[in-house]
């Protein structure tokens, strides 16, 4: 288990302030300056070797994103960061709890990153349902502004850095980045077709990087005590501390900092107070938020919590918004759940994403009252393969994914249900009715 | 020029191309719906899925991805054949099937690429989206539940038009393509998003349900509604034209059309003349051609006989009617109805020099005079291609409403003799610049406006609206006094080659004989009228208000007893018994070319050098109006169309014509 002191979110849980005297008495914002004053790439080499891979799901090294951006501007173009605020995928819960207790973590990794990437300002864009959480941090960047922390000459570094702070309206879609770029200048919130990446023409068509709240927000901390400090948690390639949320059928759903590469099993016992009813009473579970196949209980219950082990099972570590599933639930109506839920939210600009997801909800719908044959099964298994990897963004992966899982793992489920259904209306009894 | 391979066939492909560019040059068709040559890449239909290495394990956008050394592009593997088939499923199972009762059918790709690359049958069971009907205005219907989603038409109206009318509202699958509140398309090339539409989401509203595409007959023209002389397809069934779409010309119309090009076509069959009439006791009555000749011979014109050209005319009716007056010793034509008189003794300095093509390349444009919108629209696409590669443009002029941004510096043109500096700046800045003097203020700013362009080395244009114009003057047809020199001449008798926009009322005491189409202003005040062809009906060249010389071809027959008009003004000959040099078509196109031989080579025709400008040059006068009132009716067959004139009702006068005609 993490030791207290090893925790990079001391104030995780809100038992203390989350204002700037507080946050300083916790570390924060303690000599920024020094830390500035290592230079553009001597931040981004301790970045990169401390491993850290992004944390908003897909676990891209974060310091190798930053080295992509320009290192000087050609033609006057000033460079962005973009924080990715937006965390609307069902499971995941962490970048909330960071904001609204700990959002100078996230204001003084933004200028650290901002620095390091040679960005002229932050843009930290927000979930429009997150009303308190952006009232927290925009009073948060504020008070960095008043205490000279960003803005000119930002904490008396020399470097000027803007922080802004922009508000979502509750489109599922804008937490892809270039979507968020596109929302951010005020258009319709649609991915962009890549190439160009964001490196290069991204925020108004300047050179940007998007980045996970918790990626910025673990920086400093990084700087100060250490890139071997933060490797020596996790397995190879699977390095640092990260925040688990663990919800669904446990006895104590929290969110909590781990090292990565920790069992399932200790997360689960340590953290949670175990699965309801007991180890033995657990059906599935989908480790890395929404779009992440599921891992049935035998799977998962000894595999590590990290990029590369859930990889292994056919899923993934997501954003690690853990959903775990007892027996009690209906496993395929979660699926169609999550079904609607992609269908609701997808943008509608490409074909395969904008019709493959109504389409893979009804059939999850018929499925899980079993109205359905047989054959069905391998139809929709058919129909999640000609979304995957043809759409412009990953939506389509997404709302493909948990459907694979359900297949991959539940298909006799599927198949007693079609059964059973069928058998209610088949001839025989039907006749015996009249 | 890197270096790729298509299915094994090794080429270089232009730097910057595409990798769908590059599988088109290796000869293989790659289908797709949003991507289009002329709007930006917005690789959302996902049908021109390619195999491309190196790269992820997945089919990539073709139209989206730029062509690299030593790519291996496959277009003929299993994956590229599921992920068509794939993408072409999901575009059907939401799109109605109902070709049967499609305009689109039998000119949809769709149609074609679900025959070509999709699957035999659907597998989808579940009920189909249905999506309300837009109102997107008198010229396009919309049928929303067959839209793919493609987004042509957002970006051409974007792109394009330079108007934000149209978009998609909502999400997912409940994304609907719409104009902004439901209003019409008001601008004046919003039906070319029915040639774009692939699918029968937007179609023609006109011709709803009126011809299958297979039944046309189809006939290259050029269209004479405005001086641009885009170039037309008429599509004709038995003795009426059915349609007019553009045809690809990069140098002249892209593949755009104005509406009116496009929609007046209807106006072909209404108010036509097809009798011959002549007045008796106040009151036109039916005639026979016989009479009518004898009644002109009867007035013994002798050299008293004139000839004025109407908007619309061919080169050949022009030459006709030339040929006709000289033997009778007479050299009274002219074709500028309006009265204007500018110096014509060199065609270069009332030409639009610039070129078309060009004018997208000018860093600076100032427009005196014109209202270009609706003098030419297919002219202020180019501006608006040029503003977007950073040209500045100012007007002179009352306010329109430009498409791109633009600086007014009032309504009197005395200002071009003290410009504000910044203009002056802007010309001498720019790489190429153009000057551009619209028919209306040629009387008050030519001199100047050309001075003003050969100081900034700028090119001089003139931009004229009507089609028969340039053409008229290359023969010709100008007086040094203009219309006013007519009148001074008093002819006993005075043709009228469809001449609806002059002002009959000086010429009480002539015999006036109106060769024309239409029921209109020039038929009304006629004495004797003899029916004739349209552009539709006849052979013909057009020069474009750049000298662009073009042949259009007959598409169908004149009704009645109408006739081509070089038939009629070959019979007046005889009539008059004078000799003309011409028996038939090929012979008059001959003396015609043999006259004037830029006429009979299509391009540009050249004028020669600019004259020497008269630096001394002052501009006079204000411009309180343009000379177009109602973009919608400028010309007889538009004025007949109920098309044209529900556009104009509804789009520009906010449908109170209408409600006073109910």
């Amino acid at each position: 288990m993490l030791a207290d002191k090893d925790r990079i979110f001391t104030n995780l849980y809100g038992f203390q302030d989350w204002g700037l005297k507080a946050a300083q008495q916790r570390g924060d914002w303690d000599d920024t300056k020094s830390l500035i004053a290592r230079g553009h790439d001597n931040i981004i080499e301790e970045v990169k070797a401390s491993g850290l891979r992004g944390r908003g799901g897909a676990g891209f090294p974060t310091g190798l994103k930053w080295s992509f951006m320009p290192k000087e501007s050609k033609d006057g173009r000033p460079s962005f960061l973009v924080i990715n605020a937006d965390e609307s995928e069902p499971g995941s819960c962490k970048d909330r709890e960071i904001i609204r207790h700990d959002p100078h973590k996230l204001i003084e990794g933004a200028l650290v990153a901002g620095y390091a990437m040679r960005a002229r300002a932050a843009y930290i864009y927000i979930r429009g349902e997150y009303i308190r959480e952006a009232e927290t941090l925009q009073a948060a960047i504020d008070e960095a502004y008043d205490a000279g922390l960003i803005g000119k000459n930002a904490s008396k570094s020399g470097y000027d850095f803007d922080v802004f702070l922009h508000r979502g309206a509750g489109a599922y879609i804008c937490g892809e980045e270039t979507a968020m770029i596109e929302s951010l200048e005020g258009k319709k919130g649609q991915p962009r077709l890549k190439p160009p990446f964001p490196a290069g023409a991204g925020l108004y068509g300047c050179p940007t990087t998007v980045n996970n709240v918790e990626s910025i927000a673990v920086v400093p901390t990084i700087l100060r005590r250490g890139a071997s400090w933060f490797a020596s948690f996790g397995r190879e390639n699977n390095k640092g501390t990260k925040l688990f949320q663990i919800s669904g059928h446990v006895n104590k759903p929290c969110v909590v900092e781990e090292a990565l590469s920790i069992p399932f099993s200790e997360l689960i016992e340590k953290h949670c107070g175990g699965i309801i009813g007991g180890k033995d009473n657990l059906l599935a579970v989908i480790p890395g938020g929404s779009s992440v196949p599921l891992v049935p209980a035998e799977q998962i219950w000894d595999a590590p919590m990290d990029f590369d082990g859930l990889k292994d099972l056919g899923s993934g570590l997501g954003t690690a918004g853990v959903i775990v599933m007892d027996k009690s639930t209906d496993i395929v109506r979660a699926i169609s759940r999550l079904s609607y839920f992609y269908k609701h939210e997808s943008c509608g600009q490409c074909t395969p994403c904008r019709e493959g997801t109504g389409w893979m909800w009804r059939m999850m719908e018929r499925l899980r009252t079993g109205d359905a044959a047989i054959e069905e099964i391998d139809m929709l298994q058919q129909v999640t393969k000609q979304v995957e990897g043809h759409t412009i963004c990953a939506l389509g992966d997404a709302a493909a994914w948990p459907i694979q899982g359900l297949i991959r793992h539940f298909r006799p489920e599927l198949e007693r249900r079609i059964e059973e259904h069928n058998a209610k209306f088949a001839p025989d009894t039907l006749e015996a009715a009249e | 020029m890197p270096k790729v391979t298509v299915d094994g066939q090794e080429l270089e492909v232009p730097e910057g191309a595409t990798v769908l560019q590059a599988c088109e040059l290796a000869g293989k068709e790659i289908p797709r719906f949003c991507y289009h040559e002329r709007l930006s890449i917005a690789g959302n239909c996902r049908m021109c899925l390619v195999e491309v290495k190196p790269g992820p394990p997945k089919p990539q956008a073709s139209c989206a991805l730029p062509a690299t050394e030593g790519q291996e592009i496959r277009t003929d593997s299993e994956m590229v054949k599921t992920a068509r088939e794939g993408v072409m499923e999901f575009l059907l199972i939401n799109h109605p099937l109902d070709c049967p009762i499609c305009d689109q059918g039998g000119e949809c790709d769709l149609q074609d690429q679900s025959v070509a690359y999709g699957r035999g049958a659907t597998r989808y069971e579940e009920n189909k989206r249905a999506v309300t009907e837009k109102y997107m205005g008198p010229l396009i219907k919309t049928v929303m539940t067959r839209c793919i989603h493609c987004t042509r038409c957002v970006r051409f109206s974007e792109e394009i038009a330079g108007v934000d009318e149209i978009g998609a509202v909502g999400r997912g699958e409940d994304m609907q393509i719409t104009t902004y509140l439901e209003q019409a398309a008001e601008h004046e090339l919003s039906a070319n998003v029915i040639d774009l539409c692939p699918v029968g989401a937007l179609t023609s509203r006109p011709y709803a349900f009126e011809a299958r595409p297979w039944e046309l007959k189809k006939t290259l023209s050029i269209d004479v509604s405005d001086a641009v002389g885009a170039n037309i397809r008429l599509d004709s069934r038995g003795r009426e034209v059915m349609r007019a779409l553009p045809r690809v010309n990069d140098a002249v119309n892209e593949e755009w059309l104005s509406d009116k090009g496009r929609y007046m076509v209807d106006g072909l069959s209404k108010r036509r003349l097809d009798k011959v009439f002549m007045r008796k006791r106040g009151k036109l009555q039916p005639a026979t051609w016989d009479e009518a000749f004898k009644a002109i011979a009867k007035a013994k014109p002798g050299k008293a006989i004139a000839a004025v050209a109407g908007d619309m005319v061919d080169c050949e009716t022009m030459f006709a009617a030339k040929a006709l007056l000289k033997a009778c010793g007479s050299k009274l034509i002219e074709g500028r109805q309006t009265g204007m008189d500018y110096d014509v003794s060199n065609l270069a300095a009332v030409n639009f020099n610039s070129t078309f093509e060009g004018l997208e390349h000018a860093g600076a444009i100032l427009i005196v005079g014109s209202h270009i919108r609706w003098e030419a629209p297919l002219v202020n696409v180019r501006i608006r291609k040029a503003v977007k590669r950073g040209a500045k443009v100012y007007v002179v002029g009352p306010y329109w409403d430009t498409t791109y941004p633009a600086e007014f510096l009032g309504e009197d043109l005395g200002v071009l003799n003290k410009l504000p500096k910044d203009v002056a700046d802007a010309f001498k800045n720019a790489e190429r610049g153009a000057v551009i003097v619209g028919g209306g203020a040629l009387k008050g700013a030519h001199g100047k406006a050309m001075a003003l362009a050969s100081d900034w080395g700028a090119d001089f244009n003139v931009l004229h609206f009507s089609a028969a114009r340039m053409g008229g003057l290359m023969l010709g047809f100008a007086q040094k006094g203009g219309m006013a020199d007519i009148v001074k001449a008093k002819p006993k008798v005075l043709i009228s080659l469809g001449a609806d926009e002059m002002d009959y009322e000086p010429f009480t005491d002539t015999l006036k004989v109106y060769i024309g189409h239409h029921g209109d202003k020039g038929a009304h005040s006629a004495d004797i009228i003899l029916p004739a062809a349209s552009y539709a009906e006849k052979d013909g060249t057009y020069v474009n208000t750049e000298g662009r010389v073009q042949f259009a071809e007959k598409a169908v027959f004149a009704p009645g007893d109408a006739r081509e008009d070089w038939t009629i003004l070959r019979a007046l000959a005889d009539a008059l018994k004078v000799e003309v040099g011409f028996d038939n078509f090929a012979q008059l196109q001959s003396a015609m070319i043999a006259e004037v031989p830029a006429l009979g080579e299509e391009g540009l025709a050249d004028y020669g050098a600019l004259p020497k400008v008269d630096a001394k040059a002052k501009a006079e006068g204000t411009m309180s109006a343009y000379p177009i009132k109602d973009f919608y009716l400028t010309n007889p067959i538009a004025r007949a169309s109920e098309v044209m004139q529900r556009c104009s009702s509804e789009l520009l006068h906010d449908g109170e014509l209408a409600e006073a005609a109910e």
